[in-house]
């Protein structure tokens, strides 16, 4: 890939934002929250709803991708926990 | 080596050490004063010869080292608890960082644009540079530019770790099944570096942690070469 398509800016530097529903040090439900909203998200609205690209940048962001992985083994399997 | 420097804090690289570093220097000062105070007591107490065998209490004097005492606590709780306060406080990070604490070495991933994964192994002593720091310096460091807020987001895979850079004054620990989120801004460029600060196993003392501080155009250069890999 040449430097110039993968050039980045400054501006393109964006994480996902405080959220105040986890003003605390833990933020494991901040990260296991919008996995599940991104998914229960694209289910209610449909794969190609941009809005839930969202969730999906931040939970990219904060989960450990291991995590990221076991769940979506999960899902595939249908032992996922949460309420999609 | 033990050398006057290593007495003390290191020197502070982040707006938050600085006031970590003012408040260390205020509450140790408070505690000189107390012990020179109490030292002095004890020591003319031994030396005179003064009686007073009819004292049974003394209401003025007792009330005064209650209330004095009390008011000094004020005077170190106070500026603990705004800082303490401001330790948790995350503006709006430019950048998250995760960390995963392994047995025996630190995992790092920048997931805000493209993915990137790498581990950070302490360098051995059969294949150090002359350079390196002994059991200090790693292969893989963790490049952040400065002058930017980051979130570190730390866990671990395995037993409890817990990543420390004291120079940035961060510590916090690594929990397995955890997130736990720290925030930081570095003030200049430089090597800054830690080590694992909680009992993990036989090679805990050889995890350390280095972040390389870099100009945020470096930083993107850095981030774009990485995902070229």
């Amino acid at each position: 890939m040449s430097f110039a398509a993968a050039a980045l800016k400054l501006e393109d530097l964006k994480t996902a934002p405080f959220d105040p529903r986890f003003p605390n040090t833990n933020q494991t439900r901040y990260c296991y929250q919008s996995y599940v909203d991104y998914y229960r998200c694209q289910k209610i609205r449909g794969k190609d709803y941009a809005p839930c690209e969202y969730f999906k940048k931040v939970f990219h962001s904060v989960c450990p991708n291991a995590w990221v992985e076991k769940w979506d083994a999960q899902r595939e399997e249908g032992t996922f926990p949460g309420n999609i | 080596m033990f050398t006057w420097k290593t007495m003390l804090l290191q020197d502070s690289a982040s707006p938050l050490m600085e006031q970590l570093t003012f408040f260390h220097d205020h509450t140790l000062l408070i505690l000189i004063i107390i012990t020179v105070l109490v030292g002095q007591l004890m020591l003319t107490l031994f030396t005179n010869k003064y009686i007073h065998r009819y004292l049974l209490e003394g209401q003025t004097i007792e009330i005064i080292w209650t209330v004095l005492p009390a008011i000094t606590l004020i005077f170190i709780a106070v500026p603990s608890l705004r800082l303490i306060y401001i330790l948790d406080e995350i503006n709006s990070p430019m950048i998250t960082i995760k960390s995963i604490g392994h047995q025996w070495y630190w995992s790092y991933e920048y997931s805000d644009f493209k993915n990137i994964e790498f581990d950070s192994y302490m360098i051995p002593i059969d294949e150090m540079k002359p350079w390196n720091f002994r059991l200090l310096d790693v292969d893989n460091r963790i490049t952040v530019p400065y002058e930017s807020q980051i979130r570190m987001i730390i866990t671990a895979a395995d037993v409890i770790h817990s990543w420390t850079i004291p120079s940035l004054g961060v510590k916090i620990d690594a929990t397995p099944g955890r997130l736990n989120q720290t925030s930081f801004i570095i003030n200049r460029a430089g090597l800054f570096f830690g080590q694992c600060s909680e009992i993990c196993g036989a090679n805990h003392s050889f995890m350390p942690i280095v972040i390389e501080s870099i100009t945020p155009n470096f930083f993107i250069k850095w981030i774009s070469k990485m995902t070229e890999i």
